[in-house]
């Protein structure tokens, strides 16, 4: 029970093993507030999506199961979509189209088929936020790099003295740029697997 | 219209301006042929889902969309559905291409078959769909442009990936970073590259 929760963290995470959920992943993590945001958004729908196919797994007809996988969970993201309209209107302008493709967020889907279907609802939900917290972390990694030599700043404030800039240092718009997500991912898939190669 | 269609190629290239699709481009980017035959299958499916669901954007879900039906209709917004709806549209447009082909080009179905599902759950279809819905164009041809565009884009960057990492098997690259790792770099150094379109304007 405690692995189901645990593997995903690490071992087995969606992001960097899996090869999962990546698509929404990295356009939205040049900040690290739309990053955090984003990661609770997908914990939170892949977990109540995991527990409603696994109650209705017996009931489901095999040859439209996709169908209604989508359905549910496109439901889930219309109500975490309204719930940021009402609460965090700025952030949800920022993320924009990125809350609807969680619809299609590999991650949801993957679990749901790999997991959701077979298994009780209990077991389904810890499988869900480990997942979703997984895949979390790596954002908010990402989220943090970004920010932080992009722009110099964590969530807004400025972190870096004014004293470095002084001495001439600068900002790197780079890391700011769409693909660099690409690269600080893959960096931290190298130490990882580095690391899981020695243990 | 041909606007449209160039951006929606090079400057706004769905997978190295917005990421989308991403999920299944490292996938099955392994061989050219068979990301050609994916690379065709999405051009095909937005191409149909983008203008089909404007029409059901500008005629059911938008506010005030439903005047057609009357003067009493005029303040319904449903723009809240437009997940279900998108989605919902997505899911049985594939299905039926599905079913279609398996009926009349059982060669092509063999083909591209195994795909179809694969298809359903890419973000980039869903993505145009988003897209098109915040970008209020103008008409249902300059959408068909735009899915068009979009699914040109996409087939390129995954065949010319393909070609990339099958060179790649014959390069010496740090153990750990094999695989998944060097595709993340190379994805990005692509990216870059398409970034030096942004700005052209016709």
């Amino acid at each position: 029970m405690k692995e189901v929760f645990i593997n995903p963290l690490n071992r087995n995470n969606p992001v960097t093993v899996q090869m999962l959920g990546i698509c929404s992943a990295l356009a939205v993590t040049s900040k690290l507030e739309p990053s955090v945001v984003m990661a609770l958004s997908v914990t939170v729908v892949v977990a109540f999506s995991n527990v409603i196919i696994s109650l209705l797994r017996k009931t489901i007809p095999n040859r439209i199961r996709i169908i209604v996988q989508l359905v549910v969970v496109a439901a889930l993201v219309t109500v975490v979509n309204e719930v940021l309209k009402a609460f965090a209107y700025e952030v949800s302008k920022q993320l924009s189209v990125f809350i609807g493709l969680i619809i299609t967020n590999c991650i949801v889907m993957g679990r749901l088929e790999a997991f959701a279907l077979a298994n009780k609802p209990w077991p389904a939900f810890l499988d869900g936020v480990g997942n979703g917290l997984g895949y979390g972390i790596i954002l908010i990694i990402v989220g943090f790099f970004r920010e932080l030599l992009g722009s110099g700043t964590l969530f807004g404030f400025r972190v870096i003295p004014d004293k470095l800039y002084e001495w001439g240092y600068e900002n790197n718009g780079l890391m700011i740029l769409p693909p660099m997500a690409l690269i600080v991912v893959a960096c931290i898939i190298w130490i990882q697997k580095s690391k899981n190669l020695n243990s | 219209m041909l606007n449209v269609f160039i951006h929606s190629i090079f400057t706004e290239n769905m997978l190295f301006a917005y990421f989308l699709g991403m999920c299944s481009f490292l996938a099955v980017s392994k061989n050219v042929k068979t990301a050609m035959g994916l690379g065709i299958a999405v051009t095909f499916v937005l191409t149909v889902t983008v203008p089909v669901n404007y029409l059901l954007e500008n005629y059911v879900l938008k506010q005030g969309a439903l005047s057609w039906l009357g003067e009493s209709f005029d303040s319904i917004n449903l723009s809240f559905l437009s997940f279900i709806i998108f989605i919902a549209v997505i899911a049985s447009i594939v299905q039926m291409i599905e079913m279609v082909m398996e009926k009349y080009t059982p060669s092509l179905n063999t083909s591209l078959g195994i795909f179809l599902p694969l298809i359903a759950v890419n973000c980039a279809i869903l993505g145009a769909s988003l897209f098109m819905q915040q970008k209020n164009f103008p008409n249902t041809g300059v959408a068909a442009a735009y899915g068009f565009g979009s699914g040109i884009g996409w087939l390129m960057a995954i065949a010319g990936m393909a070609a990339i990492r099958e060179k790649l098997q014959y390069s010496d690259i740090p153990k750990p970073l094999k695989g998944l790792g060097i595709a993340f770099i190379i994805t990005a150094l692509m990216g870059f590259g398409f970034m030096s379109f942004s700005g052209i304007k016709i």
